[in-house]
């Protein structure tokens, strides 16, 4: 179901993997380092593994322990006798060096599941869920087909569940389909400068992997690439010291589908209902996909769900662009100009980042003199030392440039969104804004607000919020989120909607708000919040807002109509009351009082059409 | 002074109520032949109302009462005031029945009755009393009490002890009810929610309207209305309406002075003095009737505190809101000078005294001492 890759993209991918890892440990990282330089070198080679070695030390707990045992064992025996201490000539990282080997990623996440998101068992099902999906809307959209996908949870027991989900992608080839499922951290989804919605996981190998860890059961994958070829069936599970697919079984079989990928996980999980739930998240996803037509079979409903796409077309796919200089970060810059093929400061600015030309770099160096350093431009990077680095980065930021192209995003826009919300929601008001793009710190992006409002819609409760970062949903910290913080933030009041202070809007209504760009700025690395940047809140109250005052001029409407209504019934209810007071106290006879009736209606009604 | 309750005096009330009750109805069908002949004509009917707030409400010396002003408003006949316009009507409706029928009924009773109004009925008695007062208000511009719309407060009146006999007559039958109110022994006579038909036999030389019933009990156990020839009443904190009025009717029948005897913090004199001589600031429609304006303070005076070295209490917040209120809002306080030293020395001293700390120098040191002293000289007496 991963779309195929060509032998360029995994070299890409490991790269990048190497650096979400360096990413990772970050500054902790780097005290570390250097205390453990023998090591170091002797796992140079070592690519990949050389990452996931670093990664273990940091977060694996037992690794550490182990040492710190180590270490004092050995105090123990120095005491005893030091003679052969002093001989022997061994330093302290010597002994440690010993003990410290390759780890796997895989076996890394052996140990370390929650940071993939398998914590609990609730949460592990839905991982499994958002990754299968996420792989198989990205193959089909990577090989230009709507997507049609089938999932279905069974369960095994309360415990254990079954998770099938196959898609109508283009299929895997024979010999990728165990690289592609039996290896962590391959794919083709990591850092490129443009909007995706993968970057979430580990992707399904994981979710494979934590089935076998937990059941025992490898996984099994058909896939079927063409009519004219049958599909192959491999059950597969993973070497995990050697982060290698195992295949277990591979073998032709009968299937009714043309092209395609199945999966089949069996794994330790609970299935629940609610705000975390995979129900929830296929609403989600539903909402921000319209091309993708899902089946949905969950282990406590008998009936399906199914959610028709409201249109054939693709998303227009989202453009790669490179970065702009003023989004990038310190760090990054230095760590791009280590690894750059540019032979020149300047070349690199031009050729790595958009709207920089030999004139702008002209610039940049002005401002580098303004700042006290004259930075030369002609330099190898390299060459710089960090303190030009630090001069150089701030020098960009203060160098006026052209803001990055922002056509390179592909929103859901309006109308599908409105076609959605009405699909799942069959509400009584749809509206929806997508908002000119944007810029923030250099990156792109584009907000989309859309309001669904009564019909079976709960009344009383809080509004439901959908929130999107490049079509995918999120689910976890709501109250984090930028999302969330602009819709509290937004004059609900002033658009006849219930809220209380600081508070989300009450009412039957539900609030969808995604933000695309090639770099959503997270609140951490799990993804689950969108950072509060000014801009980027600014342009969700702004779109919000828009929807907000649409809302308003229907309920404004509605209202007057309901007015309208009651007025009339009062005109109808008191009116006689007024009629027998007038006549019990000028006792008047009754066909007096009905014509004192009839004409005091009259007046009230024309007044009230006025 | 005797009076006696002579058939003249008898038919005088007769044709004194039922004048009244004949303005009252005449009153009542007026306002309502002004609607229906409104309603005739194509045209929205309207009442007016005196505005019924402290911008409104001014205070004449020689009146002797906070009054209301000439502010109206004007509610018309509208789809959104249908509603209060039908239960105002029916409401009118109710009273003149009552005049006819020459009964009455308490708030909870219109409340009660309203019920079989069908649309119109209230569903709190909130509802009920708020257009009550609205009806009230309405017909006090033509000088009908509510007394006379025929709508009676809930709460029962003030005691009375002393030389007094009241002539209670039976309008109807004209037998004179007579009620010696020296002879209540350790008890006293009540005062009734209607007082007008009431007339009043006694020697006394003036009134003394005291604020808590434990020195009422005091006075009246050990006959101080005897020793120095009055009348007690017990106001028992704010006085009603008919305890105001029966006060009212005393002192100008029998033509003797009222001396209000309270304590001496911002609650008995901004509240419960204030509204006996010049009547309640929110109800000041009806204060005409509902004052006693030749009432003065006898006391206890800030400056008692400091004759009498009285055990004190500090001022409480709202006691020092209440008096500033007073002082800055109140138009009573305002016009008198006097007043206001008083309440400024008040404030300055930061306590206040009750009636009952004159006990620190005896149970009975308020008889022996306190009023008779003070009662030689009541020229002396706030106004």
């Amino acid at each position: 179901m991963p779309p195929t890759k060509s032998p360029s993209r995994k070299k890409t991918a490991k790269k990048a993997a190497k650096k979400t890892a360096k990413k990772k440990v970050a500054g902790k990282a780097a005290k570390k380092k250097t205390s453990r330089s023998p090591s170091k070198k002797a796992s140079k080679n070592g690519r990949s593994s050389k990452d996931s070695h670093k990664q273990a030390d940091l977060f694996s707990g037992s690794p550490a322990s182990d040492k710190k045992k180590s270490t004092s064992k050995k105090k123990v025996t120095s005491k005893k006798t030091p003679a052969k201490a002093k001989d022997s000539n061994i330093t302290k990282a010597d002994i440690l060096a010993t003990k410290q080997k390759d780890i796997s990623v895989s076996e890394f996440f052996a140990k370390n599941r929650h940071l993939l998101g398998f914590d609990s068992p609730a949460r592990a099902l839905l991982t499994t869920v958002r990754e299968a999906i996420d792989n198989s809307l990205d193959a089909c959209e990577e090989a230009e087909i709507t997507p049609e996908i089938y999932l279905e949870v069974t369960a095994i027991s309360e415990d254990q569940h079954k998770i099938l989900i196959r898609d109508n992608g283009p299929g895997i080839v024979k010999e990728q389909l165990p690289k592609i499922f039996g290896r962590l951290l391959y794919g083709s989804k990591f850092h490129a400068r443009k909007q995706t919605r993968g970057q979430q996981g580990i992707g399904i190998s994981a979710a494979g992997m934590y089935g076998t860890l937990t059941t025992g059961k490898p996984m099994r994958v058909i896939s079927r690439i063409s009519r004219r070829k049958p599909a192959i069936e491999v059950t597969l599970a993973i070497d995990m010291a050697k982060n290698q697919p195992v295949i277990k079984k591979e073998r032709e079989v009968e299937v009714d589908w043309s092209h395609g990928t199945e999966v089949h996980i069996e794994l330790e999980g609970t299935y629940k209902k609610g705000k975390h739930s995979i129900d929830a998240f296929l609403e989600q996803v539903s909402l921000a996909n319209p091309h993708v037509e899902l089946t949905y079979i969950n282990p406590v409903d008998e009936e399906p769900i199914i959610w028709n796409r409201v249109t054939k077309h693709l998303p227009e796919p989202p453009l790669e662009i490179l970065p702009h200089p003023h989004g990038v970060e310190l760090g990054i810059l230095m760590q791009m100009m280590k690894v750059t093929n540019s032979r020149t400061v300047s070349g690199f600015l031009c050729s790595e980042f958009c709207r920089v030309t030999p004139n702008v770099v002209k610039k940049v160096r002005e401002e580098t003199v303004a700042l006290g350093k004259d930075v030369d431009t002609d330099r190898q990077p390299r060459r710089l030392s960090s303190a030009d680095v630090k001069i150089l980065h701030k020098a960009i930021e203060n160098t006026k440039m052209m803001a990055p192209p922002t056509n390179c995003l592909s929103p859901i826009g309006e109308e599908l969104m409105s076609k959605t919300l009405t699909r799942n929601f069959d509400p009584e008001l749809v509206i929806t804004v997508t908002r000119q793009p944007a810029v923030y710190r250099g990156n792109p992006f584009q907000v989309e607000a859309g309001i669904a409002y009564g019909g079976e819609l709960p009344g009383d409760d809080l509004a439901s919020i959908f929130r999107f970062a490049n079509r995918v949903p999120l689910q976890y910290e709501q109250g984090a989120c930028a999302i969330t913080q602009s819709i509290v933030a937004s004059p609900w009041r002033n658009y006849e909607v219930q809220q209380a202070r600081g508070a989300l809007p009450t009412g039957p209504l539900a609030v969808l708000v995604h933000i695309a760009s090639v770099w959503v700025p997270f609140t951490s690395e799990s993804k689950k919040a969108v950072a509060g940047d000014d801009e980027i809140l600014q342009e969700m109250r702004l779109a919000i807002m828009e929807a907000g005052r649409k809302l308003a001029t229907h309920l404004r409407k509605k209202r007057r109509l309901a007015d309208a209504e009651r007025k009339k019934d009062y005109i109808k209810k008191y009116i006689p009351q007024i009629g027998i007071a007038l006549q019990d106290i000028l006792d008047l006879s009754d066909q007096q009082r009905t014509g004192a009736e009839s004409k005091l209606a009259d007046v009230l009604e024309r007044s009230r059409k006025m | 002074m005797a009076k006696k309750v002579t058939r003249a005096y008898l038919d005088k009330v007769r044709r004194d109520n039922a004048r009244k009750d004949k303005k009252t109805i005449s009153s009542i069908e007026n306002a309502a032949d002004e609607i229906y002949k409104k309603i005739l004509k194509r045209g929205k009917p309207a009442m007016r109302f005196p505005v019924r707030s402290l911008s409104n409400v001014s205070y004449d010396k020689r009146k002797g009462y906070l009054e209301i002003g000439k502010a109206r408003k004007e509610r018309t006949l509208t789809v959104n005031t249908v509603k209060g316009f039908a239960q105002t009507l029916r409401m009118m409706g109710l009273s003149r029945d009552l005049v006819r029928s020459n009964d009455f009924a308490t708030k909870r009773d219109v409340y009660y009755q309203s019920k079989n109004w069908e649309d119109a009925k209230f569903d709190e008695q909130t509802e009920s009393d708020t257009v009550m007062d609205d009806i009230e208000a309405l017909f006090s511009v033509d000088d009908v009490s509510r007394e006379q719309l025929r709508f009676v407060p809930d709460e029962h009146g003030g005691a009375v002890a002393g030389d007094l006999v009241v002539l209670d007559p039976d309008i109807e039958s004209g037998e004179v009810e007579r009620i010696d109110c020296t002879r209540f022994g350790s008890g006293a006579y009540s005062i009734p929610t209607s007082v007008e038909h009431l007339s009043f036999e006694t020697k006394a030389k003036f009134v003394l309207a005291i604020e808590t019933g434990g020195v009422f009990q005091r006075l009246q156990s050990h006959k101080f209305w005897k020793s120095s020839n009055c009348i007690l009443v017990n106001m028992a904190g704010v006085p009603t309406r008919s305890t105001r009025r029966f006060i009212r009717r005393l002192s100008e029948e029998a033509k003797i002075p009222v001396y209000a005897f309270v304590d001496c913090d911002p609650y008995g004199i901004s509240n419960i003095y204030r509204t006996l001589k010049v009547g309640s600031g929110n109800a000041a429609h009806i204060n005409r009737f509902f004052c006693v304006p030749n009432a003065t303070y006898l006391g206890v005076t800030p400056q008692d505190i400091i004759d009498y070295e009285l055990p004190t209490h500090p001022l409480k917040d709202v006691d020092i809101k209440r008096a500033k209120d007073a002082l800055k809002n109140d138009p009573f306080f305002k016009s008198k000078k006097s007043w206001k030293s008083a309440i400024e020395q008040l404030l300055s001293m930061g306590v206040r005294a009750e009636q009952q700390a004159l006990a620190m120098w005896g149970l009975n040191y308020v008889i022996e001492e306190y009023l008779p002293r003070k009662l030689k000289n009541p020229g002396k007496f706030l106004p």
